[in-house]
């Protein structure tokens, strides 16, 4: 069949030694204590992965321009949808002209975990 | 006979008869399965929402719920997953190639490395269940001031990795289904696409799992 | 209208193709499972019109007296959730659209027709599951589910019916599917982007919603059943969850799913102002891009909902200036669709009057929008008979006027026989009127302060409620006249030909009703969509 790229094997063994390369590396660097950077490591890892996943194993990297376009729209709008309801739930803290009241976490669940604390 | 061959020749009896010909059916099922893919991201990323939004508000209990999590058997499941994604992607070159049995016998090993994988996650549940980490009313956290929001880690743990699982049976399924397309002679070499897509469906479940780990397992590793 | 010298119809055509109740059940032929949806639609307009009489006689007298408030609670719920996710949503696309996109592409069928009739069997179990959480004492949270009532409080039936619509969501996003695939892969020879009627560039963009944003409610209805059936704590304040969270994921499907219900509508009225203004739809690039425009918009607004649920001033500020954006593509395709028929020679058929009709009443739906997109006025009329109006004139002022424009269009295409056109037009005049008797108080009663869902009021609303009430009687019988002659023109219709009409398309340039495989030969085409000869000079309507 002409529309099908057939991916040599020695590709997916490649790709396969680098996906069990990376699990390794992220176990090993959840161990040791980065602060804020284990997320941003263990995240850059996994879209690593995902990434080589999606080019090789779903051979998108030898697929037509729509079948890129379709895999891009589908991160767009997971974009739009942790962006935006972030943007509502990041910005609650800001200025709230005279009524003040913190937003972080909403119905007294504070005070709720306070007074489990004094139980 | 030559009418039959003649037949053969014009209308493969694996072209539907509203596509012109193979390769308008092959295009048409690989966008058909991206698409169902789109819809499948959308669907995790109702969840991945939730989770984002919590671990924002309760870093601590998210932390302390992790830890709980047991890293040995959610690393060997990655890499049961990693594995299986592998003989899935040689099942589908088997099928370009038009090599029945070593389709076959990647199908079979891509099954029963799914069964591993289903396996382990239920041992996980068990022990879940024996430490009263499954929310509702009999849910207990050690650290009291943890306890409510530790609910809601736990609350998405089962929901994510639930559905992840309902995801990874389906795919058995399709496996099962496709093993005995393979074997009664309905794939060929010019009738892939069944394979392929199914593929495609498999390597997605992996990719889903290529987050839910890190973001589950690893998040409170390092307290 | 071109009088045919047909006098049977097309031996061969598809409703021939098989008569026993296994070639309908088990077709995969678009046409008839797009009849099979045309009946179950039918069916679940029916029950939710019941519904609203329920809530229109109730609110005849000002203490309610007809039910009682949790009676009531049911009655606007299961309207609200038979009316919106098993009529309004599949109401075009399953039914005209399935049965229209290949013919107007010049396909022999759907791409996966297996899977469209599959996703009408997921739809009859999911509306089975929704029928039973009727039977089993009803819903009352609303048709939005909103949550901690849901998930904590409700005693109704919760589950069955938030099960029913996850089951239904599947069918959604099935048929859109199939029609994107279908766009993209079986256009005939010749049939280029822009040569798509604009019908088809609606379908796209509609598409391109339900297969976005339906796995997003489909997945949190699923936590939602988790929280009501497991008890898990995901939106719940008790254990510090967000019930707001809940109407985030909630309205970024369900805010774009507007969009699902109108834009095919949208296509409906382009082929009507076309087919009976003889004309080349004006700014056709426009009009077919402001379809992609309103369906990317549509995910980018869904805040609106929310600005006094506790959202932040400032995400209300952006969701707020996008929606105002919004009216962009509304309009061009206003404006584009009334420069159509600007020294068009206009036909005054039964379709026209609808597509005239939906141009004005949606204009007011959508101009109301924009009220209610503004965060000052939204907080003076949030909740109130303003808001109801505002979305009664956009869906059933604007996709049922459409989709009953486009059945009549379609229907000589469809059934093979003509309807009967005086009635038609008395059965177009009522609806126009008992709709605009029935809502256009609404948005009185709502400025001066009604709130809806609320089965009691204050005695001087009382008037405004009783005119609206009396519009609705007239409106149900602007909507059972065509049921009763589209059934008569079964038998009796005059033979309609293959292009009544005498509009250009390819679906007539085939029989009515067309062959099981839509086209003798697969058509190639050469000319652009609404290629209408040009009127002689001088000649106006």
């Amino acid at each position: 069949m002409s529309a099908t790229h057939i991916v040599p094997k020695k590709i997916y063994f490649a790709v396969f030694a680098a996906l069990m390369v990376f699990t390794a590396i992220t176990v090993a660097v959840s161990f040791v204590d980065l602060g804020p950077l284990n997320t941003v490591v263990a995240l850059g890892i996994a879209i690593t992965k995902a990434t080589l996943v999606v080019l090789y194993f779903m051979h998108v990297k030898y697929s037509p321009r729509l079948t890129k376009l379709v895999v891009l729209s589908s991160l767009f709008w997971l974009v739009i949808l942790l962006v935006m309801t972030m943007g509502d739930y990041v910005t609650r803290d800001w200025r709230t002209y005279g009524m003040n009241q913190p937003h972080s976490a909403p119905y007294g669940i504070e005070r709720t975990i306070a007074e489990t604390v004094n139980l | 006979m030559p009418e039959a061959v003649l037949h053969e020749h014009h209308h493969p009896p694996a072209l539907a008869h509203h596509f012109e010909n193979l390769e308008e059916q092959h295009t048409a099922a690989t966008l058909g399965m991206w698409v169902f893919l789109v819809t499948e991201v959308l669907f995790f990323g109702g969840l991945f929402m939730a989770y984002t939004l919590y671990r924002h508000w309760y870093p601590a209990a998210f932390m302390a719920s992790s830890h709980e999590l047991d890293i040995t058997l959610g690393a060997t499941n990655t890499a049961v997953l990693i594995v299986s994604s592998l003989t899935m992607a040689l099942a589908v070159h088997a099928a370009q190639e038009g090599e029945r049995g070593k389709i076959m016998f990647f199908l079979v090993v891509t099954m029963i490395l799914g069964l591993a994988f289903l396996g382990i996650k239920s041992v996980e549940y068990m022990d879940k269940f024996e430490h009263h980490h499954v929310p509702g009313a009999s849910f207990h956290f050690d650290d009291p001031a943890l306890q409510q929001p530790a609910q809601i880690f736990f609350s998405l743990y089962f929901v994510m990795t639930g559905l992840h699982a309902l995801h990874m049976i389906v795919g058995l399924g399709l496996m099962t289904w496709m093993f005995i397309w393979t074997k009664n002679g309905t794939i060929t070499k010019d009738y892939s696409s069944p394979i392929e897509i199914s593929g495609l469906y498999w390597h997605f479940v992996d990719i889903v799992w290529i987050f839910l780990f890190p973001l589950l397992y690893l998040l409170g590793r390092h307290i | 209208m071109s009088s045919s010298t047909e006098l049977k119809l097309p031996p061969n055509n598809y409703l021939h193709d098989g008569y026993g109740w296994k070639s309908w059940l088990l077709t995969r032929d678009h046409k008839r499972i797009a009849l099979l949806y045309l009946a179950a639609i039918t069916f679940f307009f029916i029950i939710g019109g019941a519904f609203a009489v329920g809530i229109r006689l109730d609110l005849a007298t000002p203490a309610g007296d007809m039910v009682t408030d949790d009676t009531y609670n049911k009655l606007f719920t299961m309207h609200g959730v038979m009316m919106v996710f098993f009529f309004l949503i599949p109401a075009v696309p399953a039914t005209l659209g399935n049965f229209l996109l290949p013919l107007m592409i010049g396909a022999k069928d759907l791409a996966f027709p297996k899977i469209n009739l599959a996703s009408w069997y997921i739809y009859m179990i999911g509306s089975l599951f929704t029928l039973y959480a009727i039977i089993a004492g009803g819903l009352d949270t609303g048709w939005t589910f909103y949550t901690p009532f849901s998930t904590a409080a409700s005693t109704s039936a919760v589950l069955p019916a938030g099960l029913g619509i996850f089951i239904n969501g599947f069918s959604s996003i099935l048929t859109g599917l199939n029609f994107i695939v279908t766009i993209h892969r079986m256009r005939a020879p010749g049939m280029t982007w822009f040569r798509l009627p604009l019908f088809i560039w609606a379908h796209y963009a509609t598409s391109i919603i339900m297969i976005l944003g339906t796995p997003v409610v489909a997945v949190t209805l699923v936590m939602v059943v988790a929280e009501r059936a497991f008890h898990f704590g995901i939106f719940d304040p008790a254990v510090g969850g967000d019930p707001v969270l809940f109407q985030h994921l909630f309205w970024f499907y369900s805010h774009p799913a507007v969009y699902i219900m109108v834009l095919p509508s949208m296509g409906i009225i382009s082929e009507l102002i076309a087919a009976f203004c003889r004309k080349q739809i004006f700014g056709y690039t426009f009009v077919a891009f402001s379809s992609l425009g309103i369906a990317v918009l549509g995910f980018l607004v869904w805040g609106h909902h929310m600005f006094v649920a506790g959202e932040s001033v400032y995400a209300a500020l952006v969701f707020s200036l996008i929606s105002f954006f919004v009216a962009i593509p509304s309009a061009v395709k206003v404006f584009n669709w009334t420069a159509t028929m600007y020294k068009g020679s206009v036909e005054w058929a039964t379709p026209m009057l609808y597509a005239i009709g939906f141009i004005g009443l949606f204009t007011i739906g959508g101009l109301t929008g924009l009220f209610l997109a503004s965060i000052g006025i939204d907080v003076h009329v949030t909740d109130t008979y303003f808001v109801v109006a505002h979305f009664h004139y956009v869906m059933v002022g604007g996709t049922i006027m459409a989709y009953l424009g486009g059945l009549h269009y379609w229907w000589p295409k469809i059934s093979g026989r003509m309807y009967p056109e005086r009635l038609a037009k008395i059965a177009a005049v009522i609806v126009f009127v008992g709709f605009n008797l029935t809502f256009f108080p609404q948005f009185i009663l709502g400025y001066l302060g009604m709130p809806r869902r609320y089965h009691a009021y204050p005695p001087e609303f009382q008037l405004l409620n009783v005119l609206s009430s009396a519009g609705a009687s007239i409106l149900a019988i602007g909507y059972l006249l065509p049921m009763f002659y589209f059934a008569w023109s079964l038998r009796y219709g005059p033979i309609a030909g293959s292009n009544p009409w005498g509009a250009v398309g390819l679906e007539w340039n085939t029989t009515s009703p067309p062959p099981t495989l839509n086209f003798e030969e697969t058509p190639v085409v050469t000319w652009d969509a609404y290629e209408y000869p040009t009127p002689v000079e001088g000649h106006v309507a």
